[in-house]
């Protein structure tokens, strides 16, 4: 079994070892302290979505501000850890196309159930 | 395989993107694998967007004196089980960029932490439904016992099988069968692991912290 090897292979993947200083893995691809400044970054949106939920003098301003802190939690995995924000866009579009027909289709339905006015 | 990689392949849009070494060109110029697991996780939105409105749908429709989300719910441990599946994609990435540069010994090590990391959160999950069906609240007790149960049953279906495949690539980079040249193999199932994890965000905001 191989260990710490560089692959000469790999086309644009492979660039160092750790032994040769390198960090980077891929010309477009955030180093291992990026990807944990980006980690830091979530678990304090997360700890804001837990203290705000219990702020009862933010009545219906919660919502926004949760729905708000959610799809920032959502957007940033996506982007940074599914890198779809250094990868070709048809793997975006794929997703996005089935994230917004979900959206449409689903919102159609509680819409017609009546369930943003109960 | 030749010495001499060919340049990162460039799409339609100039965008420059990765294939593994070694596979064959595509019409795209782009690995076929990685296409379709990204429409395979378009189409699992429609599964979830189906599971998510059904449970909205049936929000505060359960019949009064049955248990409601109030009763059951325990906000900091979920918290705590959140926190955990948002820290294993960071350790899945991590075993993705260590696998890219080579270093196996490490990518085993992030592999098994986000495997552990993935089984913690289902174990938190199954005790709180234990605990839930322990307060009365059952499959069958009502429409919020029903959808609530049916989305997260599901969701915890999903890390389930993420984590028997964490294992595989931990079992698999063991014997020296996962080389740097499969690391799109480790990449596609991060992606997976990373969609449980968005998933849960949107689970944990809109049926625990709404209610």
């Amino acid at each position: 079994m191989s260990e710490h090897t560089t692959s000469q292979e790999a086309g644009p993947v492979v660039k160092t070892t750790p032994e040769e200083g390198g960090t980077e893995h891929s010309p477009h691809h955030p180093s291992d302290w990026e990807y944990v400044k980006v980690a830091i970054v979530l678990a304090a949106i997360t700890l804001a979505e837990v203290l705000v939920y219990y702020v009862e003098a933010l009545g219906d301003w919660l919502i926004l501000i949760l729905a708000v802190l959610s799809i920032a939690k959502f957007a940033i995995v996506v982007l940074w850890f599914m890198h779809l924000r250094f990868d070709s866009r048809l793997f975006r579009r794929l997703f996005v196309t089935g994230l917004i027909l979900a959206c449409i289709v689903y919102g159609i339905v509680l819409t017609s159930f009546g369930v943003w006015t109960r | 395989m030749s010495a001499t990689a060919p340049p990162a392949p460039t799409d339609a849009q100039g965008s420059h993107h990765e294939m593994p070494a070694g596979h064959p060109p595509t019409s795209t110029g782009l690995s076929n694998e990685k296409v379709a697991m990204w429409a395979f996780l378009g189409s699992e939105c429609l599964l979830f967007g189906a599971l998510i409105s059904t449970y909205l749908l049936y929000k505060g429709q359960s019949l009064e004196g049955t248990i409601s989300p109030v009763d059951v719910y325990d906000i900091p441990y979920t918290s705590v089980s959140s926190f955990v599946l948002l820290m294993s994609s960071l350790t899945m990435v991590l075993a993705l960029a260590n696998i890219q540069r080579g270093d196996h010994r490490r990518t085993r090590i992030w592999l098994l932490t986000t495997a552990i990391l993935g089984a913690s959160f289902v174990g938190g999950q199954v005790y709180e439904f234990t605990v839930f069906i322990r307060e009365g609240l059952t499959l069958s007790t009502n429409l919020f016992g029903s959808s609530f149960y049916a989305l997260t049953g599901f969701h915890g279906a999903h890390v389930t099988l993420g984590v028997l495949m964490l294992l595989s690539l931990f079992s698999l980079s063991l014997k020296g069968k996962l080389p740097t040249e499969r690391a799109e193999t480790v990449e596609l199932v991060g992606l997976y692991w990373h969609f449980v994890d968005i998933v849960w965000i949107v689970i944990f905001t809109l049926v625990y912290l709404i209610q």
